[in-house]
């Protein structure tokens, strides 16, 4: 069947989008950038249609564990939030990566620390990719930087989510969820009726008891349990980094950027290709797994790279791991919710690489 | 051909459903199209201002500080604005309730009355249509037609009794706009 045109916020898009995958249930709390999501939602109403769940919970926490109840289950369940709804859903995170179900975790990231300010920021990488909650583990994490992209990223973070049980994070942006663009809509999926093997539904007497649980009192079992986690993640940096690269083919130097901050990036290598200097764009699209073994086969062709985030510098750790000190790898971004310009971006590659 | 637009005035004159308006156009048109809204504090109580961008090519940055067209409808966009139109750009403002106007040179300049417009016409909602007519008479990147379609396809048939209005406003727009200054 054919795609439908639409023109939407990416808050809007998410929300359309969970309808259309089939989602069997979402479960939010407001807060702005990311409240058309759940607005959307409710006015769409499909549990009418699809019979989707749609529901506003207490709290945060309330949500996330409702998602944690429900992908128990083997349902296709998500919430959504922005940053410091995102950190109140830590404890429920870690403990849905540790009892291995899957579920997509909406971040339309702003300003932080604390309450922070409302407009875009890109600073919950750390926290994103590198843990967020406690414990050894990892989310797979998914960065659109389009309205299409916060449409697509739905089916496409589901479908990972099951395959490898794991919580899947799209880390979007205030700019993203908030601008309207021109997106293609997929049909509507019809929502599964059949439960995964390992979903808790009731014991049958075919079948030994499933056990959904992030505990083990037995040390050893414990050191067992988190060996399988880590051999699944090493699975998933080896199968599914996923990047877009832009006028990397002849570049001498090399900007880094996702979501927001990739297509400010990409303006401003136009801008300086229009100058006649041979600049190049990588956009990680999964930032875990990082797209750490192409950044370095580039650093083998580049004199320098710029890592473009609006943060204090988090993505910058990754790109300086994976270059490997080959060659120099400086970070530029704007903080407190003001958006990088594609002239600062121009600027600051200039100062810090070309002529640093 | 791309397009760098915005449009800022008070919250409540339609800002951003004009840029809505835009962006819709130039879906209408096969054109690729941004639409992003100011959101901060500023639209609770005081200035409102979308940036629109229509383009025949993939749109890279939504965000830009320089731009081919501002359309100013309050006296602190003026003063915020006013510097970020390029070069031989355009602006296009509404004369209401400006004290200090537009001082470059090296912009074109036009003015549009449109909220003395709308209260001639009775009919003050119309206002910003008004300022999008004026638009199009001097950069006609989109059509008047695709406007109309746009409006059919984006409001509930509900409120289609509303079209022949706003269309009337559209053209009114067009007859009234003038010329101030030629870059």
């Amino acid at each position: 069947m054919e795609k439908e045109l639409r023109l939407m916020k990416g808050n809007e898009a998410v929300a359309e989008a969970a309808i259309r995958a089939g989602t069997d249930g979402y479960f939010g709390y407001p807060i702005t950038p990311q409240s058309e999501i759940l607005e959307y939602l409710m006015e769409a109403n499909p549990g009418e249609t699809t019979g989707m769940v749609v529901l506003q919970a207490e709290s945060e926490i309330a949500a996330i564990n409702m998602v944690y109840g429900g992908a128990a289950c083997g349902k296709k369940v998500m919430t959504s939030s922005s940053s410091p709804g995102i950190s109140l859903k830590q404890e429920g995170i870690s403990y849905i990566a540790g009892a291995e179900l899957p579920c997509l975790i909406v971040n339309v990231v702003r300003a932080g620390p604390g309450l922070g300010a409302i407009q875009p920021a890109q600073s919950d990488y750390f926290q994103s990719v590198k843990g967020g909650g406690h414990g050894d583990y990892h989310l797979i994490v998914l960065a659109p930087s389009s309205v299409q992209e916060m449409a697509d990223f739905v089916e496409l973070g589901f479908e990972l989510a099951f395959k490898y049980r794991n919580p899947v994070m799209m880390l979007s942006d205030g700019a993203i969820g908030q601008m309207m663009e021109k997106v293609y809509l997929s049909p509507q999926k019809e929502r599964s009726s059949d439960s995964p093997l390992w979903a808790t539904t009731g014991k049958p007497a075919s079948r030994p008891r499933n056990f959904i649980t992030s505990l083990d009192l037995d040390p050893y079992g414990q050191e067992v349990f988190n060996n399988k986690l880590q051999a699944k993640y090493a699975e998933i940096r080896e199968k599914e980094v996923r990047y877009e690269e832009f006028l990397c083919e002849d570049a001498e130097y090399l900007l880094v950027a996702y979501g927001t901050s990739a297509r400010v990036s990409q303006k401003a290598v136009q801008i300086l290709r229009g100058e006649g200097i041979k600049v190049g764009l990588l956009r990680p699209i999964t930032l875990f797994p990082f797209p750490t073994k192409r950044i370095y086969e580039l650093a083998g062709k580049v004199k320098g790279m710029l890592s473009v985030e609006m943060s204090a510098g988090q993505m910058v750790e990754d790109v300086l791991l994976a270059v490997n000190g080959k060659v120099p790898v400086k970070h530029f971004g704007r903080l407190g919710g003001i958006v990088t310009t594609p002239e600062e971006v121009v600027e600051n590659l200039k100062s810090k690489i070309i002529g640093g | 051909m791309t397009e760098e637009i915005i449009i800022a005035g008070f919250g409540g004159q339609g800002v951003l459903s004009m840029g809505k308006i835009m962006a819709y156009s130039g879906v209408m048109q096969d054109m690729e199209v941004s639409w992003m809204p100011s959101y901060g504090p500023e639209m609770r109580g005081g200035t409102a201002n979308v940036i629109v961008i229509l383009s025949s090519e993939r749109i890279s940055s939504p965000i830009i500080r320089h731009f081919d067209t501002a359309i100013i409808l309050n006296q602190q966009s003026l003063d915020k604005f006013e510097s970020s139109v390029k070069a031989g750009g355009v602006l296009i403002y509404d004369g209401n309730g400006i004290t200090r106007h537009p001082e470059r040179k090296d912009i074109t300049i036009y003015r549009v009355d449109a909220t003395e417009e709308a209260a001639r016409m009775n009919s003050p909602k119309t206002f910003n249509m008004i300022v999008l007519g004026g638009f199009i008479k001097v950069k006609p990147v989109i059509k008047i037609e695709n406007i109309i379609k746009g409006l059919k396809k984006s409001l509930p048939e509900r409120y289609h009794n509303l079209i022949p209005m706003n269309e009337k406003a559209l053209i009114r727009g067009e007859e009234i706009i003038t010329e101030v200054q030629k870059a």
